[in-house]
């Protein structure tokens, strides 16, 4: 022990002195720094500055345009979260509890979903709803009528059930890791005392998941803000959120600073929520 | 009164693996039964199998008069003590307490007084209103006992409670659901330990179990001074087990001729000698053994000694020598003809 102590102040100064040689560690900070400011902050600025031309924001915020982009956005937004969250809860419960052959498979399934890009899973229902879909196929095949039943991917029913198809397994991936932390002596427990499965759900996993339900509600809410892809592939023209309001005002009419507006109120929305998930998150201990 | 457990029969395989192998065993009502072995030897999967956790392949589980092997646990009535306790850690002490009353429907009146009461019982009235991560590992038990009692079961399922606390703490404890059965005493008890001092010191009696399989089942006092098994002898009290040939009126052990009962053991048959290592003494008298000693562990109050005779090693846990004896010395041991037991040779070997 003695030695050791001993020994241990000359390895530390060692250490210590070729450094001193070096170059102040914050310079190594600027390279990343300043490429960062160059590709996304210098933009972002230049949205901002283009946003507060004069008039914009009175002009965008009167607008009923805006102001129906930013229901439908939020509402879809706040539909698709929840239904995530009961959906995800579902399937995570019975992908946990459930013993099935192949459940490992599923939760390693549910990685390599998270990876898609969301306008996948949109094609993929246009091949199953879309008006020359499987299912109106199926119809028209065996009824002789001219046209199927299924029209409702083009109105806000589609988006909704696009993005709640899409961002389910981000509510799972968390209630997943939360759950496989629960002691199962703590569901045998409750068992033996009398208490049914439904019980047991709601009283003692429910409680103990949560935190990631939170925080995989968060995350699922602030992406659906933003959701682009699916909102374009699903072809519904009437559901107007607001990133297709940034790109119809940007791209289709060129009034840039309205699109910019439109821009920095979804920023904010969105950095706002993302500094609530980081605080459930935290607390969850995620 | 129609409570207590019936294993008959039971049998629990996993795909080939028999974890449980044909157990008959009968809890009385009231009765403290303690199932001994060491990990893997199918204690636990019984204790398993009344709760509703484990299906058995074949067999019947009752509890009292019923037969419960088909149903859910929710609604067997037992209480079920675990290792890790296995408290809501979002609930307050008398939450879970309150648990299996309000999962069970009990007048919503009634709950807290039998919350308090089964609190009070267990010394854990002060606590009410903590969580289970404020309290400590003890504690935490003696809420998870109250938990488990405040449903007033016929049946309590403790499973290796005592084994995450310290050994203090552990017979403290030990003590304590001594106590708590002489208050209950139409509970019956099915206790899984790995520990025989746990079972010795707690059970009516003693159900040994190993490789699957029940391999003796008797008082305490039975099993310790009488055992059936060499499985038995050697992990209740860790006898001494020599290997003899009977003869005429004793036995012969590695040449040297030991008067012991033999029960009508034919002469000439290979049998296994069961002698506890405390009823062997030092100097020559009845039934002498000669040695040398190749260990010696001082353990407090006694010497341990382990002397090698004939190529065989006994032990003899002797009064605590004044003087430690040099290892390789020459040594003479004894024992009265009474304290063996005879098993024939191989009981255990199925």
């Amino acid at each position: 022990m003695a030695s050791a102590g001993a020994t241990a102040p000359p390895v530390a100064a060692a250490a210590r002195r070729p450094r001193s040689r070096t170059v102040p560690t914050w310079v190594w900070a600027l390279p990343p720094v300043a490429v960062l400011g160059f590709v996304f902050l210098y933009p972002l600025g230049l949205v901002v500055q283009e946003s507060l031309a004069p008039g914009a924001y009175a002009d965008v915020l009167a607008s009923a345009s805006f102001r129906d982009a930013l229901v439908t956005t939020v509402w879809l937004a706040a539909g698709a979260t929840v239904g995530c969250l009961v959906l995800g809860f579902a399937l995570a419960l019975v992908v946990a509890f459930v013993p099935f052959p192949g459940a490992r498979a599923v939760s390693r399934f549910i990685d390599v979903f998270l990876s898609f890009p969301s306008f996948l899973i949109t094609l993929a229902l246009l091949f199953v709803y879309g008006t020359v879909g499987m299912a109106n196929g199926l119809w028209t095949g065996a009824t002789g009528a001219a046209e199927g039943p299924f029209h409702f991917l083009t109105t806000p029913w589609g988006v909704l059930l696009a993005e709640i198809t899409y961002f389910t397994p981000f509510v799972m991936r968390p209630l997943l890791a939360a759950f496989s932390q629960l002691d199962t002596a703590q569901l045998e427990a409750a068992s033996s005392l009398g208490a049914r499965p439904a019980r047991i759900v709601r009283r003692v996993i429910l409680p103990e998941a949560l935190p990631a339900l939170a925080a995989g509600g968060s995350l699922v809410l602030v992406m659906c803000l933003n959701e682009f892809g699916i909102v374009l592939f699903t072809g519904a023209k009437g559901v107007t959120t607001l990133p297709m309001l940034v790109y119809s005002k940007a791209i289709l009419e060129s009034d840039y600073a309205a699109a910019c507006v439109v821009a920095v109120v979804n920023v904010a929305i969105s950095v706002g929520l993302y500094a609530v998930y980081r605080v459930v998150s935290r607390r969850a201990g995620a | 009164m129609t409570s207590g457990i019936r294993f008959d029969g039971v049998t629990v395989r996993y795909g080939d693996t028999t974890v449980l192998d044909a157990l008959t065993l009968t809890v009385g009502p009231g009765e403290v039964m303690a199932l001994l072995g060491p990990s893997g030897s199918g204690k636990t999967t019984a204790l398993r199998a009344v709760a509703g956790f484990v299906q058995p392949s074949a067999g019947r589980v009752h509890i009292g008069e019923r037969d419960v092997t088909d149903l859910p646990p929710y609604k067997r009535g037992i209480g079920m003590v675990v290792q890790q306790y296995a408290l809501f850690p979002h609930m307050r002490v008398d939450e879970n307490v309150a648990f299996g009353l309000k999962a069970r429907k009990h007048p919503r009146a009634e709950v807290p007084g039998r919350v308090a009461e089964a609190l009070e019982m267990t010394g854990m009235g002060a606590y009410a209103k903590r969580h289970p991560r404020e309290l400590s590992g003890g504690q935490q038990q003696r809420v998870a006992i109250a938990r488990a009692l405040a449903i007033r079961p016929d049946v309590l399922l403790l499973d290796e409670p005592l084994s995450a606390l310290d050994a203090q703490l552990r017979s403290g404890m030990l003590a304590e659901l001594a106590r708590l059965h002489r208050e209950l005493p139409d509970v019956s008890l099915l206790y899984v330990t790995h520990d025989q001092v746990e079972a010795l010191t707690l059970a009516d009696r003693i159900a040994v179990m190993d490789k699957a399989r029940l391999q003796d089942c008797g008082t305490p006092q039975e099993l310790y001074r009488r055992p059936r098994t060499e499985f038995t002898a050697s992990f209740v009290g860790n006898a001494n087990l020599l290997p003899v040939r009977v003869a005429a009126d004793g036995v012969d052990f590695a040449g040297t001729a030991l008067k012991v009962p033999v029960d009508g053991a034919a002469p000439g048959a290979a049998a296994t000698l069961c002698v506890r290592p405390h009823l062997v003494g030092l100097g020559d008298g009845p039934n002498a053994l000669r040695g040398r000693i190749s260990e010696v562990q001082w353990r407090g109050a006694t010497h341990r000694l382990y002397v090698d005779v004939g190529g065989h090693r006994v032990k003899a846990d002797v009064r605590e020598l004044r003087d430690t004896p040099p290892l390789g010395q020459e040594i003479t041991l004894h024992f009265a003809p009474e304290d063996a037991v005879l098993l024939a040779a191989g009981v255990n070997d199925g």
